[in-house]
């Protein structure tokens, strides 16, 4: 009993170490991620640059009603929630298909070279990809268009159409990401115990009947998990990527409340406005994410810590 | 196991293969047409005529691009950027995800530090509130600026604790017993045991500065400071206006604003295609080590 109670003294005196190793790091974090929290005040602010946080006046909700006001604030958040959906649901469904697919194949090396490869256009940047698909997507010279050309399909204006515009973004998104999912919904494939199958095969179930019935209940948890974490992101439509792709012309079905904001913070310097979007958006966000993390506990028995 | 397989599920596997075949194909086909237009000459590459392969084969574009002072520039202050933001993140990813790692029992401010860490990745004060308190510092201008702010990466500490938490007990209780304080404990045992995971988190740091294209455009003032990408950004996403005032007809023969921008791109996708292959390993291990548990 002495003995533990010296042993549990001695551990209390190590610990004076961890709070040294950790402190850079809480130091970078309150200044980078804590006091901008202060700053959500700016939307509640007449905010003057020279005067700082501090020396500019308080204005209540009037930034909110002034952004309520803008012409287009009702577009730009349809905007967002709807490519943010699509790209959810796209998102879900192209990496899980994909995955079941690629799991039918029985060469180890094939499946790991193709996974390799679909993979790769995640490593790119929106600026890569946007000059790359800028490119390729041109009415005039286009690879793609010249393709469709073939088929008799006018020059469509991908990025300058705002009709198609948004399903371009979707669609773009997905064949940049899909391969991520389908590294994780594949080995949550071969997680699945084998002998399921063959039970199932035993009851007379072709290999439809088996992935109906073995595979994809199999995957439940870990598609239901990605659903409910990609819920917090339902109102990050994809900055980077629209940013890169868009231009004033498809600005009415593809500004979304990233973009919004930057223009009217850092471009028109309206920083009390700019804050006030940006604070919605938080406060709805955060919503969002703890209801989904709520909801993957829940349901998927999944905690990060 | 033979099992007998019949001609519509041999149909069906030759489809599949094909089908995965051409949608890998299509995942690297943009990549294929960029190398491609980068080494056409211009009059082909205006013309449309190149698909896959370089048509009029002339190194041209690049040689237009390494004389281009800006771009080299860019591409070093990009590999500066990548090599410090890289170094300090794992400088702090590893002591913070070691003391998150810690039991409650014999650490009780742990659960108070992950809260502090996580809630991080749940709020934060958006872009505006975030570029003012760059400015307010005094960073504003520094290549600090894009470093910095992004230092702590809490994913992948996350991702090296719970990795460190699944380590067995046996290792602390091991060098408590050798009286190996907390500092020894981190460098001596736990470093080198987290090669996997520092690998990826690793990857993830080098690739996240190596194309982070925005803090170098809102936090910096001077194009001639801009890394890669923003620079990249102002050049590709608009009109390059710099080949018009070269001086150099012979070049300008054979190199157009498509060539020389496909080249840039190229040369910019370069270092991720030497790293991947190498990193990709662990990087799939370390993406399934975090989402499919046990």
């Amino acid at each position: 009993m002495g003995l533990l109670k010296d042993g549990i003294e001695s551990i209390k005196n190590r610990n004076g170490a961890l709070h040294v190793m950790i402190l850079p790091a809480v130091i970078l974090l309150i200044l980078f991620n804590y006091i901008p929290l202060f700053g959500l005040v700016i939307a509640f602010q007449k905010y003057n640059v020279f005067r700082g946080v501090t020396g500019s006046d308080w204005i209540g909700l009037d930034n909110f009603r002034f952004i309520l006001a803008f012409p287009d604030i009702y577009q730009v958040m349809w905007n967002t929630f709807y490519i943010a959906m699509m790209k959810i649901v796209a998102g879900l469904i192209v990496p899980i298909v994909f995955a079941l697919l690629l799991n039918e194949v029985r060469n180890a090396l094939f499946k790991r070279s193709i996974q390799t490869i679909v993979y790769f256009p995640h490593f790119l940047s929106w600026v890569l990809l946007g000059g790359i698909l800028i490119d390729i997507l041109s009415p005039s010279s286009g690879l793609v268009n010249q393709f469709l050309a073939i088929f008799g399909i006018g020059p469509v204006f991908f990025l300058g159409d705002d009709t198609v515009f948004p399903y371009v973004l979707v669609a773009t998104d997905t064949w940049k990401d899909f391969g991520f999912g389908t590294i994780i919904y594949l080995a949550a494939l071969t997680n699945i115990d084998q002998t399921q199958y063959e039970a199932a095969l035993i009851d007379g179930a072709g290999r439809w009947k088996q992935t109906l019935y073995v595979t994809l209940p199999g995957m439940m948890p870990v598609i239901i998990l990605m659903m409910t974490l990609s819920l917090g992101n339902v109102l990050n439509a994809g900055f980077d990527q629209i940013f890169n792709l868009y231009s004033p012309i498809v600005y009415k079905t593809g500004d979304i409340i990233d973009t919004l904001v930057y223009r009217t913070g850092l471009i028109d310097r309206q920083y009390g406005p700019a804050a006030a979007i940006g604070f919605f958006k938080s406060v709805l966000s955060f919503a969002l994410i703890v209801a989904s993390y709520k909801l993957a506990d829940k349901y998927a028995n999944y905690r990060i810590f | 196991m033979l099992e007998y397989k019949s001609w519509s599920r041999k149909l069906f596997l030759w489809c599949n293969v094909i089908f995965l075949t051409g949608a890998a194909f299509i995942c690297i086909l943009p990549i294929i047409n960029v190398l491609a237009v980068s080494f056409s000459s211009s009059q082909y590459a205006s013309a449309n005529a190149v698909s896959l392969w370089p048509k009029g084969f002339t190194w041209s574009a690049y040689e237009f691009v390494a004389n281009k002072p800006e771009f080299i520039r860019s591409f070093l202050i990009a590999v500066k950027v990548t090599v410090i933001g890289t170094l300090i993140n794992l400088l702090l990813a590893l002591p913070s995800a070691y003391v998150l790692s810690r039991s409650e029992q014999k650490f009780r401010w742990r659960t108070v530090y992950v809260w502090f860490f996580v809630f991080t990745m749940l709020f934060n004060g958006g872009l505006i509130p975030t570029y003012l308190t760059v400015k307010e510092v005094g960073l504003l201008n520094h290549f600090l600026a894009l470093i910095l702010p992004g230092a702590v990466q809490v994913f992948s500490v996350i991702l090296l604790m719970n990795f460190f938490r699944n380590l067995p007990k046996e290792i602390d209780e091991a060098s408590l017993v050798d009286g190996a304080g907390h500092w020894t404990n981190l460098l001596v045992i736990y470093a080198p045991l987290a090669k996997p995971a520092l690998a990826t988190i690793t990857l993830l740091a080098i690739v996240g500065h190596w194309n982070n294209w925005f803090s170098g455009i809102i936090y910096l003032n001077h194009p001639g400071d801009y890394p890669l990408q923003s620079y990249l950004q102002t050049v590709i996403i608009k009109p390059d206006l710099s080949l018009i005032s070269s001086n150099d007809i012979g070049l300008l023969s054979t190199v157009n604003e498509r060539t020389s921008k496909a080249a840039q791109i190229f040369l910019a996708t370069l270092p991720i295609l030497l790293v991947y292959p190498f990193f990709q390993n662990y990087f799939m291990k370390g993406l399934v080590m975090g989402s499919v548990k046990g």
